[in-house]
């Protein structure tokens, strides 16, 4: 079903799209795909490493090309589309942006019934991949541990999605009236949060101080909550794992240890 | 330190942790939100969701039933706290993100009012000091005034009762102290109180009482109480209750008394699964109880999910269109899920569906392939013999538990009680499965 319009030379080279890494930066390349009847073999974002094999195209970022190809989404195919597309772009997809390309290229042709198509192979690779960034999303809301650095909730995660922006209205909405920093040292952004406001800003690192004593006592009775609460009769690794995948684990207060107090200037960071 | 462990420790045989149901922000100056599909916080080395804070008020009690570590006559350490330091913890472990909300049960020290009076003070300095508005559950006491019973329910989102034994005469033998009155009575007035406050709710800040409803719990495999008489209670829980959940615990014996089984027994964990499977389908996919067992079996299929076994006994209907069976007929097809009957509703719509797309929407055709017709295509060609498919239903572990019980031929004795736990089929039942139909 992955019919692609007609395009004079589509194939005849290996082309790459070379744009921005923003949103508006990936509907400039559609625009471009558009406008020049061309569809790349390629679109990279700006931290790529240049392959000199193939034409590289720079796609320079023009709002107002942007904004025409955000306005005709909603309206040509579906507002669900716009945002099934506006969350894919945060997810850890394997080239995204061209799945999302060859999306545009059939929902532009079929309309709103486009979604519905199940067996569709854009389709469905567009919807698991924010099925797993909102499961991870939803996981994180649980699993990530603050730690009260002099009155600030500070946390550092690892997640393979962008999810900072989920995490936002989430915290926001359970701790109003508290100060809070989510290091993503993935995507080396950050959530930073102070009542009733919050941005997220880039930030290259981020290390947490050692924690006071009352952190390490709450730390402590946290882990001793957690060891105790297990049935072990009823021990089930494999249970655990599936539901709390250990990629998660070095983060989390229950599975780290706190160094002693004399050596605690080195610190654990989550 | 010590404290707390006592007390997580006592309160952890406790089955539900759930923080579903509820949906609020925090007030400016306050604290705390629940979402209403609710977020576990961890997973503890049994595979179980940590969401809350769950523990008791306290350990003491004057109660001596038989199934409980906290019987009086045990002989455990015992603690409690006091309102105020349990409010701090809980509020220190939510800013960091620990837990969901707080599970408070107690044991009765005392009267079952002075019991409830001390809980009721602990979620008041939640609620009003710290302006705390995330979840709380709350159990009640059985025996408790109904006024704090609703004062309880005012201040918690959700409220339960444990019925413990499934029927009157278990609990009569094992937990003297309680009655069944003790116990329908609270779960009657929590259901009055709900109903009320939905009446309620025309009026935008009416107090809510437990928006998340109630929930019970049952011990399985304590007593002889057959998967029959526990789903039809069950269903009448639901039904006449309007319970939200009915939770299932296999009995891990932690007291040595004649009427139970001995300590060291492992806890009937494939019972547990079974009963939760057949509690789906009596909540999502419109089946009920009775339907789920032969005429005059008493149990579940230990080696079944009861689903497949309900299509097995059913082969008349089967192999069924995809694309044109209604929505209720969708949900009995193994392999086919609430969320996925709900998508090929929709996506049917579209254009007509292929086993490609049913693989695509999430439909296990593992399992489905025995009962659908994709678009005018059978998955195989010649529909399988009822043993054949019997042992492709069940997942790889299933049958070589199921093998290990069946090969050997065995003398069937009708008047022995069996043990609950992965006990065998008998060749007759298994003979009948087999039969042409």
């Amino acid at each position: 079903m992955s019919r692609r319009p007609d395009v004079k030379n589509a194939a005849d080279a290996a082309l790459t799209y070379r744009y921005d890494g923003s949103f508006e930066g990936f509907l400039c390349c559609v625009f471009e795909s558009y406008t020049s009847h061309e569809i790349p073999t390629a679109i990279i974002g700006p931290d790529a490493p240049e392959g000199s094999l193939f034409d590289v195209k720079e796609i320079s970022t023009d709002e107002e090309h942007a904004a025409r190809v955000a306005r005709s989404i909603p309206v040509r195919i579906s507002p669900a589309a716009d945002d099934l597309l506006r969350h894919a772009f945060l997810t850890c997809l394997p080239e995204k942006e061209l799945v999302m390309l060859r999306f545009l290229q059939q929902g532009y042709r079929y309309g709103a019934r486009f979604l519905s198509f199940a067996g569709n192979e854009e389709v469905w690779r567009l919807t698991e991949a924010v099925k797993r960034l909102l499961h991870e999303a939803h996981l994180l809301k649980g699993f990530i541990r603050f730690s009260d650095q002099s009155g600030v909730l500070v946390t550092t995660i690892g997640p393979k999605n962008f999810v900072l922006p989920f995490l936002a209205h989430h915290f926001a909405a359970r701790f109003p009236e508290e100060h809070i920093l989510i290091y993503d040292e993935i995507h080396h952004a950050a959530l930073v949060y102070r009542p009733y406001e919050s941005a997220i800003i880039p930030m290259d690192d981020f290390r947490a101080a050692p924690p006071d004593e009352e952190e390490r006592k709450f730390r402590a009775l946290w882990r001793s909550f957690y060891d105790t609460i297990e049935i072990r009769p009823r021990h089930n690794e494999k249970c655990r794992m599936t539901l709390m995948p250990k990629r998660y684990w070095r983060y989390m207060t229950e599975f780290t240890k706190d160094a002693p107090p004399e050596m605690a200037r080195i610190g654990t960071g989550a | 330190m010590e404290k707390l462990r006592i007390l997580s420790d006592a309160a952890k045989y406790d089955v539900a942790c759930t923080s579903s149901g509820a949906q609020k922000s925090a007030r400016r100056g306050g604290i705390g939100s629940a979402e209403a599909v609710g977020i576990c916080h961890s997973f503890a080395g049994d595979g179980r969701c940590i969401s809350l804070l769950k523990v008791l008020q306290t350990n003491a009690c004057v109660y001596d039933c038989a199934y409980c570590v906290n019987r009086r006559s045990n002989d455990t350490r015992r603690a409690s706290f006091a309102p105020r330091e349990l409010a701090e913890l809980t509020i220190a472990f939510y800013r960091r993100n620990y837990i969901e909300g707080l599970f408070l049960s107690s044991g009765v020290s005392g009267t079952p009012d002075a019991a409830t009076e001390t809980m009721i003070e602990t979620l008041r300095i939640l609620r009003e000091e710290y302006r705390f508005s995330g979840y709380i559950h709350a159990k009640a006491i059985p025996g408790a005034d109904a006024a704090l019973v609703r004062r309880l329910g005012m201040l918690a989102d959700r409220l339960s009762v444990n019925i413990e034994l499934p029927s009157g005469a278990s609990l009569q033998r094992l937990a003297p102290d309680k009655t069944k009155a003790a116990i329908l009575g609270p779960m009657g007035l929590i259901q009055g109180g709900i109903h009320e406050s939905r009446d309620l709710v025309r009026f935008r800040h009416a107090p809510k009482f437990a928006p998340a409803g109630q929930s019970t719990q049952m011990i399985v495999g304590a007593t002889n109480e057959s998967d029959r008489q526990i789903l039809t209670l069950t269903s009448a829980l639901y039904t006449r209750y309007q319970l939200k959940r009915v939770f299932y615990s296999a009995y891990i014996p932690v007291n040595e008394a004649r009427a139970l089984p001995p300590v060291g027994t492992p806890p009937p964990l494939w019972r547990e699964h079974r009963l939760y499977q057949a509690d789906w389908l009596l909540r999502f996919y419109g089946f009920s109880s009775e339907e789920l067992f032969d005429k005059t079996e008493g149990r579940l299929h230990p080696y079944l999910d009861p689903k497949c076994h309900w299509a097995l006994r059913h082969r008349e209907i089967f192999p069924m269109e995809v694309n044109r069976a209604p929505y209720e007929l969708l949900l009995r097809v193994p392999g086919v899920g609430v969320k996925s009957a709900w998508r090929i509703t929709r996506a049917r719509r579209a254009a007509a569906l292929t086993w490609d797309a049913l693989a695509k929407i999430g439909v296990v055709t593992k399992r489905a392939r025995h009962f659908l017709i994709a678009n005018g295509k059978r998955y195989f060609d010649a529909p399988a013999a009822n043993e054949e498919l019997l042992l492709d239903l069940m997942s790889p572990r299933e049958r070589t538990l199921y093998r290990q019980e069946t090969a050997p031929v065995r003398q069937l004795s009708l008047f022995e009680e069996e043990i609950p736990t992965l006990s065998p089929v008998e060749r007759k039942e298994l003979s009948c499965l087999a039969a042409p139909m």
